[in-house]
C-alpha cells in the first residue's frame, strides 16, 4: 500500500509566545502546557527545577527558542491528562527570564524501562530551525544506569556530558542546569526520534 | 525511545471559541479582513484519522501584522483579531478553524523579503516523533516562489504545505473554505528529509 507524503517541518519562527505559550508571556489566552508539570501544592518532596539557556554559535543565549519537555512520573507513568497533580509535558520560552533561562518545575523521573536511565526528552524550537530537535536529559548523579543506558551508549563518550544535567543547588529547593548548545564545539547531542 | 502515548487533551482543555479566531479576540466589533474556514484531517501515513490530538494555530492579522511584541512591522493591529486558536481532533481526525486570511509582511531575510501569506499549525500526535510544528499556505500565492522558509522543503514535499481552496467548505454568504490535511510520521518511520 502507498504511504501518504508527511507534512514537511517549518520553523516556528520568532512570534510563537501568544500560540504556544500566552500565559507566559502575559498574553489574556490560556495556556495548555506550562512550565509546571508537578504541581507543587500537592507534592513538594519530589520537586526540582531544570533549568538552562540555549546557546547559539556565537554562544549568545537565546532569546526566543522554544523547550517542550516530556517525561514520566517518579512512579514512571507518562501523564497524559493536563490538571492532575503531575502533566508530563512542559512547554516554555526563552524570552521572559533575564539572562534567557527556561525553567521548568518538575520531578526526577523514574527509569522508563528496566535497564535505562531516568531521563526527561526535551525537544527545541526555534526561528532558524526548518525542524525541531530532540535531546535527552540525563542526571549526574545515576552514574551507574546512565553507564548502561542503551541510548547514552550510543553516544561518544566524550559528548554524553553534553546530555548530562549538574545539580547547582541543593535546598531550598534542587535546582539542576542543563544547557544546550545548537552548535559548535560544545554542540549537543541531538537524537533522531 | 520516546514516550509511547502523546498528551490526551479533550474538550475541556479547550475553551468553546478557541476555534474561532473571528470572534475569540473581539474587544469592541468584528476583526477586519476576510473570513475563512480552515478544515482537513489528521492523518498518519496509512491514512488512518489521528483523532483527540491538538492543533495549535498562529498567525498574522490581515495587515500582515502579528500581536507578538516583538513585531515591528508598520501595519495596524486590529483590536479585534488575537491571531492564535486551537481545536482537538474528532474522531474522524478531523478539525475546523475560523480565522481571517492573514496578510503578508515583509522581513529581513534579503532585500525586499516578504513572507507569503501563512498559518501556522502546532500538531502534537500520538506520541513524542509524531510532533509537528509548520506553516500552512494559500493557492496561488506569488511570495511563494521567492520564500526561502518555504523553498527549504524538497521540491516534490512542496505541495503538502499549500491549502486547497473548497468550495464544499465555503459558508454561504460568510466565509470562503480552505482544506488542509496533515500527515504525522509513524511510529520509527523515515524522516520526511529522506522520502
Amino acid at each position: 500500500m502507498n504511504k501518504l507524503g508527511q507534512t514537511p517541518s517549518q520553523t516556528v519562527g520568532p512570534y510563537f509566545a501568544y500560540g504556544l505559550t500566552p500565559e507566559q508571556y502575559k498574553f489574556d489566552h490560556k495556556s495548555l502546557a506550562t512550565p509546571v508539570l508537578l504541581d507543587a501544592n500537592k507534592n513538594t518532596q519530589d520537586l526540582i527545577i531544570l533549568r538552562g539557556k540555549v546557546y547559539d554559535l556565537h554562544g549568545e543565549a537565546v532569546d526566543d527558542a522554544m523547550i517542550e519537555i516530556w517525561q514520566v512520573d517518579q512512579k514512571g507513568e507518562f501523564q497524559t491528562k493536563p490538571h492532575q497533580g503531575f502533566f508530563s509535558i512542559g512547554r516554555m520560552g526563552t524570552g521572559t527570564i533575564e539572562g534567557n533561562w527556561f525553567e521548568f518545575t518538575t520531578c526526577i523521573p523514574a527509569a522508563e524501562k528496566p535497564g535505562q536511565a531516568p531521563t526527561i526528552h526535551m525537544i527545541v524550537f526555534m526561528r532558524g530551525l526548518l525542524s525541531h530537535v530532540y535531546t535527552r536529559v540525563y542526571f549526574e548523579e545515576f552514574k551507574e544506569l546512565n553507564q548502561e543506558d542503551p541510548y547514552l551508549k550510543l553516544v561518544a563518550e566524550e559528548r554524553r556530558n553534553t546530555l548530562i544535567t549538574k545539580k547547582v543547588q541543593d535546598s531550598p529547593v534542587k535546582i539542576y542546569e542543563f544547557n544546550l548548545h545548537m552548535q559548535g564545539e560544545k554542540e549537543t547531542v541531538f537524537f533522531d526520534y | 525511545m520516546k514516550p509511547s502515548s502523546g498528551p490526551i487533551f479533550d474538550l475541556e482543555s479547550v475553551a468553546p471559541l478557541d476555534h474561532d479566531l473571528t470572534k475569540n479576540g473581539i474587544k469592541n466589533g468584528e476583526p477586519l479582513g476576510e473570513r475563512i474556514v480552515v478544515s482537513g484531517r489528521v492523518l498518519n501515513e496509512n491514512g488512518q484519522p489521528i483523532k483527540n490530538t491538538l492543533i495549535e494555530v498562529w498567525q498574522a492579522n490581515a495587515a500582515g501584522r502579528y500581536v507578538h511584541k516583538r513585531d515591528q512591522h508598520d501595519a495596524p493591529l486590529d483590536p479585534n483579531f488575537f491571531g492564535a486558536g486551537r481545536c482537538v481532533t474528532n474522531e474522524e481526525g478531523i478539525f475546523k478553524f475560523y480565522t481571517i486570511k492573514p496578510g503578508a509582511y515583509p522581513w529581513g531575510n534579503h532585500p525586499n523579503a516578504w513572507r507569503p501569506n501563512h498559518i501556522h499549525f502546532s500538531v502534537f500526535g500520538p506520541n513524542i516523533g509524531t510532533r509537528l510544528v509548520t506553516q500552512m499556505y494559500f493557492p496561488g500565492d506569488p511570495l511563494l516562489d521567492y520564500d526561502p522558509i518555504y523553498l527549504a522543503v524538497p521540491e516534490k514535499a512542496r505541495q503538502r504545505l499549500i491549502s486547497t481552496f473548497d468550495l464544499s467548505l465555503t459558508e454561504e454568504g460568510f466565509a470562503l473554505g480552505y482544506q488542509f490535511d496533515i500527515v504525522l510520521r509513524g511510529h520509527h518511520s523515515t524522516p520526511f528529509e529522506n522520502e
